[in-house]
């Protein structure tokens, strides 16, 4: 039953879902399908932060290497939390100016919103920025022509780094727009770099990412009706099918 | 000379790389650029509208991602601005809230006779809802089964701009800036695609080869990382001229100073690190 149930609502959604492309009876069915779903996802945040509290509580109680960075993140969770909830410092809306509570927790100048703006904002642009550090660091030590692909790879690299950059006009903006052959239609200057670099993510990239992207909607099409049909059922937390 | 670099302590490159990024941004420079054709959809796709129609802005990003996607959000909101359209916000990402506050302020600060006090009449703030794809297969079905609220807590239906709005199929334009899941993928997969809305999109660079391949025929056009932002600005200055003086119109255009220090410095220490390498290989050592 306990297996039943689930795998019953799973296929009647998916089933219905589907049916929404090809009757218009459905839609509506649908729709209500989709208004539950979010519904279930915001209850994902409340597992998440259950998920979140047992990890780190679990680092903390068996003093793990790094235990007191658990600590930070649960005191920054639990504080977060509160003033979110208790919406600390948000006036109430001037809409229902009867209700203390009816203002937006993201009010500027809330606690919320100063937490926001002023620590997790600062942190988490730095750490983004942080990678232009290593992928210097990289650059430099692991960016080998150590095979032909590699090889190719990097000048590849290399042209559409200059090519989306004001140097790639540097270097070859002077190129003339003259053919090279005769008739040939090739032109000096269709070997300016950002041409170059466009040709790449045109010719190349493009047809490339079409094919993955085909591939792996087959490989959705196919794991969904396994889905819901029963046949793969990893997602009731087994890894066994049917 | 190529010992020493063999054991260059990697503080020296971040350093340089600090340096790249650091003097040009505070110097300011800005280089031309020209708008390409995929820029150019995305600018027709906002200027060919009648003035005053009605623009999703879908500002699906995060602090972390700000830096490139920022300038986009803004361009497009100026621009939309520029055109008195008027703008639903909303976002699929928590963090997301805060990003749209970001384009309310502009438009509220720089174009206050369209916009000033006209909350609900010339845009509205639908904010955050959670579910993802799920949140996009409703607001192009029926927007007020997942937004019922705008994100002061009015009813949709109290709201002039969307009291008549039955779902997003409706508006005119749906603009996108994404940094990832969900995003731009998803609302051409779940709301552009099946319900033929037209769709512009800006995105990071990693985003940018995975949505390509729906380039014409799903996506009108893209803004690919900040090198789009900047040829997009550099647009809405070229129709605008008015714009020229406006330093916060240029937030692209800025930031392509240090992209163009990096890069060179990468290729750089590309080359330099297969010096090395070479220099080992023919000293045995590698």
């Amino acid at each position: 039953m306990k297996r039943t149930i689930p795998l019953f609502i799973s296929a009647v959604t998916g089933f219905v879902l589907i049916g929404t492309a090809f009757i218009p009876k459905f839609v509506d069915w649908g729709n209500d399908a989709m208004a539950w779903f979010n519904l279930l996802a915001a209850f994902a945040f409340i597992l998440g932060g259950g998920n979140l509290l047992k990890m780190q509580l679990q680092k903390i109680s068996a003093q793990q290497p790094g235990w007191g960075y658990a600590a930070v993140t649960l005191i920054a969770f639990f504080i977060t939390l509160f003033v979110g909830l208790a919406k600390v410092g948000v006036n109430p809306s001037v809409k229902f100016p009867e209700f203390a509570w009816s203002g937006e927790f993201q009010e500027e100048g809330s606690a919320f919103w100063w937490l926001f703006e002023y620590i997790f904002y600062p942190l988490s642009a730095t750490m983004f920025a942080l990678l232009a550090f290593y992928i210097s660091s990289a650059a430099f030590r692991a960016f080998r022509a150590k095979n032909t692909e590699a090889t190719i790879l990097l000048s590849i690299a290399v042209i559409v780094l200059l090519g989306r950059t004001y140097a790639g006009v540097w270097l070859t903006g002077w190129l003339p727009n003259e053919p090279i052959i005769g008739t040939s239609g090739i032109t000096y200057s269709d070997f300016h770099l950002p041409h170059l670099s466009q040709i790449i993510m045109d010719d190349f990239t493009t047809p490339g990412m079409r094919a993955i992207t085909i591939g792996i909607a087959l490989g959705v099409a196919s794991t969904s009706l396994k889905v819901l049909l029963g046949v793969d059922r990893s997602y009731l937390g087994s890894d066994q099918e049917a | 000379m190529l010992e020493t670099l063999q054991t260059l302590d990697r503080r020296w490159i971040f350093l340089a790389m600090f340096l790249a990024v650091a003097v040009p941004l505070i110097m300011g420079t800005t280089f031309p650029e020209e708008p390409s054709d995929q820029v150019m959809a995305v600018f027709d796709a906002v200027e060919n509208l009648p003035d005053g129609s009605n623009v999703v802005m879908a500002l699906d990003y995060d602090p972390a991602s700000e830096g490139e996607l920022q300038p986009m959000a803004s361009a497009f909101t100026r621009h939309c601005a520029l055109k008195k359209h008027n703008i639903y916000f909303m976002t699929l990402w928590p963090q997301g809230g805060p990003m749209i506050q970001r384009s309310t302020e502009l438009l509220e600060n720089d174009y206050p006779e369209t916009y000033k006090g006209k909350y609900g009449t010339k845009y509205v703030n639908l904010g955050f809802r959670a579910g993802n794809e799920g949140v996009i297969k409703l607001v192009v079905e029926d927007l007020k089964k997942s937004y019922d609220t705008d994100v002061q807590g009015t009813n949709l239906n109290d709201i002039p701009l969307t009291k008549n709005l039955k779902n997003i199929q409706q508006v005119d334009l749906l603009c996108n800036v994404s940094a990832g899941y969900p995003g731009s993928k998803e609302w051409v997969l779940y709301g552009s695609a099946p319900f033929d809305i037209p769709t512009v999109i800006g995105c990071t660079g990693v985003q940018a080869p995975i949505m390509l391949p729906y380039i014409p025929q799903q996506l009108t056009g893209m803004l690919a990382a900040i090198k789009g932002a900047a040829e997009y600005e550099q647009a809405i200055i070229n129709a605008y001229p008015e714009l020229n003086d406006n330093l916060a119109a240029k937030e692209g255009l800025k930031r392509m100073g240090p992209q163009l220090v990096a890069h060179v410095l990468l290729i750089c220490l590309i080359a330099l690190g297969n010096v090395i390498y070479f220099w080992e290989r023919k000293q045995g050592t590698s």
